[in-house]
């Protein structure tokens, strides 16, 4: 244990400090769903520029370049996050897609995609999830069939989170419907223009649409836009599922929600007593406090597992399971504490904080669920971490498909 | 930066790890709980020989002259293997005291001691954090009066360290004249404490006591204790994992029916982070002063917690088997009871979380 950086790393946090420094004015807090505006990309290229973003992304596709360095881009979240300055752009072309083609893609299409990807250029959104095929991905239905150099689609996706402002898809598909199911699927890469593509928005409980389902009709794409080989899709999905989870769960998320709740606890007041002075709601935050701390500990022991090349083990499959249901603890706490004020929604008069609470609860639950259901994380960690048998699969009747 | 234990401390934990699982098996803590004894005299000597005793102590002392977070690797491999020996107290929380309390001559005399093995202390500070049935020591005139309740490591003790009205710490002998002891039986009988009751008694002051340096103990104490509700907690995990894995219901082993496999999972899921915790609490001791506290008392509050938890849950994964004495699973939940309730349960380390932090009425 020795939680010092050493000199040199204090070095580079000097440099991330000059730049956010000399940059204060750059500050665009814009987050969100939709495309980056032409502020934010302006933003992102300053990163890359300066190795804030994009960092260990080869200069030959647009990156900085250096060594990858878990520490230091440790450091740079901290210091932004310290300094209120937005961090570089996070969306699923750049924390999935991009990993994937630099492990699986062709040369071409690293040249095609990296860059513009990493600039926030191209969007992309993930076609995995269809209506059949939630938790039991590998079913999945939607065909591709060939046609001369083509593949011609049809079928159906859902939980596309970006796809009404999304440029292209990375889609899985199944190629070979004979082939046992996690064989026959397909990796391709498509753009949103094709024709035969319908995107209809997906109204969530939250009241917006945050995701949408995708249509394909007869939609052509050229069998040069495979990632990996006929067959392999599942294998190259794996390879960017594993980076979904690592970000889903971020304790740095919980750490400034439970700072918010601090705030709020002691600035909010009912009937004239502050928040923080009712002894039953102290005590659910300080038990969410000590859960905030080991979960953020607890991503310090996988970062430095990570920096050595072990592999975190159980440490690392408990991550996406404990990280959002304590997101989620954290929002309820909010809304319990504001009482009756913790319920307005909207535009309403009284509103707090633009009702980022409920927002938050009810889209958190919409992450316990997507990206591995929590039951799913359990049997992943009871059969990769703790050794324990799968499920039996039902005997099959003579004769069944 | 590196957040993972080095090479040494983990030869160190899995040393000790090795010898308890050799040494103090089940039936060893059988025998020591049914004859109730103060502590099994093999295992507590095979540790001695190791260097538990005085792994807090300098090594100007005899001592090896470890940490905090040292002591908490080995007190995790006691919960482990609910080893029926002396430990918080005369390994951690005494040593601490003298080493920070005492003078060069208390030092000089009473370290040696610890380190060797040759004495035991008991630790009675149980009404610094909280007095029960009127409970309490005065001192006057240099001797102590009064009853102390829940002394850990108490009956296996020939010293016993003792807190007076002022927090000052004094070290009194198990023979004194006016003392008396006895065993309060609790659900843990692999670690009984004492009860004593002090009729003005000769007692040693530790020449630089002050209250900081008892709520460094009490703190140092608490970690221990978390420590090992870890080790019983992981333990008991373990076992319901191999049980569920043996165990066969409707033609299959009940490891797996998720339900059974779902239970583990989340015993799993809770016990990981709070290592973490621990190990940040633990090491915050020694580099940490700002957070020490806090993280303190927050690893206490949160692994008592999980403890009850997964102690329960372990045991319902067993089924009827766990519910019996013959498979021994209770001594480890027996074991994370008591680790509970000593020096400060869950709840009342909150409010100390939430008081050290400011939050919550301003005093007037």
């Amino acid at each position: 244990m020795d939680l010092a950086f050493g000199a040199s790393y204090e070095e580079f946090r000097a440099d991330v400090r000059r730049f956010l420094e000399e940059n204060k004015k750059n500050k665009s807090g814009e987050k969100g769903l939709s495309r980056p505006s032409s502020d934010v990309r302006k933003w992102q290229k300053l990163l890359i520029e300066n190795g804030y973003a994009a960092r260990a992304i080869p200069r030959e596709y647009g990156g900085y370049g250096a060594e990858p360095d878990i520490l230091k881009s440790r450091i740079i979240a901290e210091e932004f996050t310290k300094a209120g300055m937005p961090l570089g752009m996070s969306n699923q072309g750049i924390s999935m897609l991009v990993p994937t083609l630099l492990e699986l893609g062709t040369e071409e299409q690293k040249q095609n995609w990296i860059a513009s990807t990493i600039r926030g250029e191209t969007v992309w959104c993930q076609g995995y999830s269809e209506p059949g095929s939630g938790s039991d991905l590998a079913s999945l239905q939607t065909k591709a069939t060939e046609d001369g150099d083509d593949f011609i689609i049809n079928g159906q996706k859902i939980w596309t989170s970006t796809a009404k402002s999304a440029d292209m898809m990375f889609c899985l598909v199944r190629t070979e419907p004979d082939a046992p199911k996690h064989e026959g699927i397909s990796y391709l890469i498509f753009s949103m223009d094709t024709p035969g593509i319908e995107v209809r928005p997906l109204k969530t409980m939250t009241g917006h649409a945050e995701f949408n389902e995708v249509f394909f009709t007869d939609v052509r794409v050229p069998k040069s836009q495979i990632v990996g080989k006929r067959g392999q899709g599942w294998f190259v999905a794996n390879a960017t599922l594993k980076h979904e989870r690592g970000m889903l769960g971020d304790p740095n998320q919980a750490g400034t929600r439970l700072a918010a709740i601090v705030d709020l606890m002691h600035e909010e007041t009912v009937s004239g007593e502050r928040l923080i002075d009712n002894p039953l709601f102290r005590d659910r935050l300080v038990q969410l406090q000590a859960r905030v701390f080991a979960m953020q500990f607890h991503g310090m022991r996988l970062l430095t597992a990570n920096a050595k090349g072990e592999r975190g083990g159980i440490a690392s499959l408990v991550v996406k399971l404990m990280g959002c249901e304590l997101n989620h603890q954290l929002a309820a706490l909010a809304i319990d504490a504001l009482g009756e004020l913790g319920v307005l929604y909207e535009d309403s008069a009284h509103l707090r904080n633009n009702g980022r609470w409920q927002w938050s609860y009810m889209f958190d639950l919409g992450l316990i669920i997507g990206g591995g259901t929590a039951q799913i994380q359990k049997n992943i960690i009871s059969e990769r971490g703790l050794g324990m048998p799968r499920e039996p699969k039902p005997a099959k009747k003579e004769g069944a498909a | 930066m590196e957040f993972a234990l080095s090479e040494e401390q983990r030869l160190l934990q899995d040393s000790v790890g090795r010898f308890l699982e050799e040494v103090s098996e089940l039936d060893v803590v059988r025998k020591a709980a049914d004859q109730h004894a103060s502590h099994s005299r093999e295992v507590w000597e095979g540790l001695v020989e190791l260097g538990v005793a005085g792994m807090l102590v300098p090594e100007e002392f005899g001592g090896l002259g470890l940490g905090i977070l040292e002591a908490a690797l080995i007190s995790e491999m006691l919960g482990r293997c609910v080893a029926p020996v002396p430990f918080v107290a005369t390994a951690v929380m005494a040593p601490l005291a003298i080493s920070r309390a005492g003078s060069r001559a208390q030092k000089e005399v009473w370290l040696p001691l610890l380190a060797s093995g040759e004495r035991i202390v008991g630790a009675a500070l149980s009404e610094v954090v909280g007095a029960r049935d009127g409970a309490g020591i005065t001192s006057a005139e240099g001797k102590l009066s009064g009853r102390a309740l829940f002394v850990i490591d108490g009956p296996a003790a020939d010293v016993f360290l003792i807190a007076d009205q002022n927090k000052a710490l004094y070290l009194v002998d198990s023979n004194a004249n006016g003392l008396t002891r006895r065993e309060l039986t609790t659900i843990d009988l692999t670690r009984p404490v004492s009860e004593l009751v002090l009729d003005n008694v000769a007692a040693e002051m530790l020449a630089n006591s002050s209250a900081e340096i008892v709520d460094g103990v009490i703190d140092a104490g608490r970690i221990m204790l978390a420590a090992d509700t870890l080790g019983a907690g992981d333990m008991m995990l373990e076992k319901a994992v191999a049980y569920a894995k043996e165990r066969k219901q409707f033609s299959r082993v009940i490891g797996s029916f998720q339900a059974v496999k779902h239970l583990c999972a989340e015993m799993a899921a809770e016990l990981e982070p709070c290592r973490s915790l621990l190990w940040y609490a633990a090491y915050a001791q020694d580099a940490l002063p700002d957070e020490s506290r806090l993280m303190a008392t927050h690893v206490k509050a949160h692994l008592s917690e999980t403890g009850r938890f997964v102690a329960r849950t372990a045991t319902e994964v067993h089924g009827g088997m766990g519910f019996t004495d013959l498979l021994g699973l209770h001594y480890w939940f027996k074991r994370i009871g008591l680790d509970r309730q000593l020096l400060g349960g869950p709840e009342r380390l909150r409010e100390e979380v939430a008081r050290l932090q400011g939050w919550g009425p301003v005093a007037a």
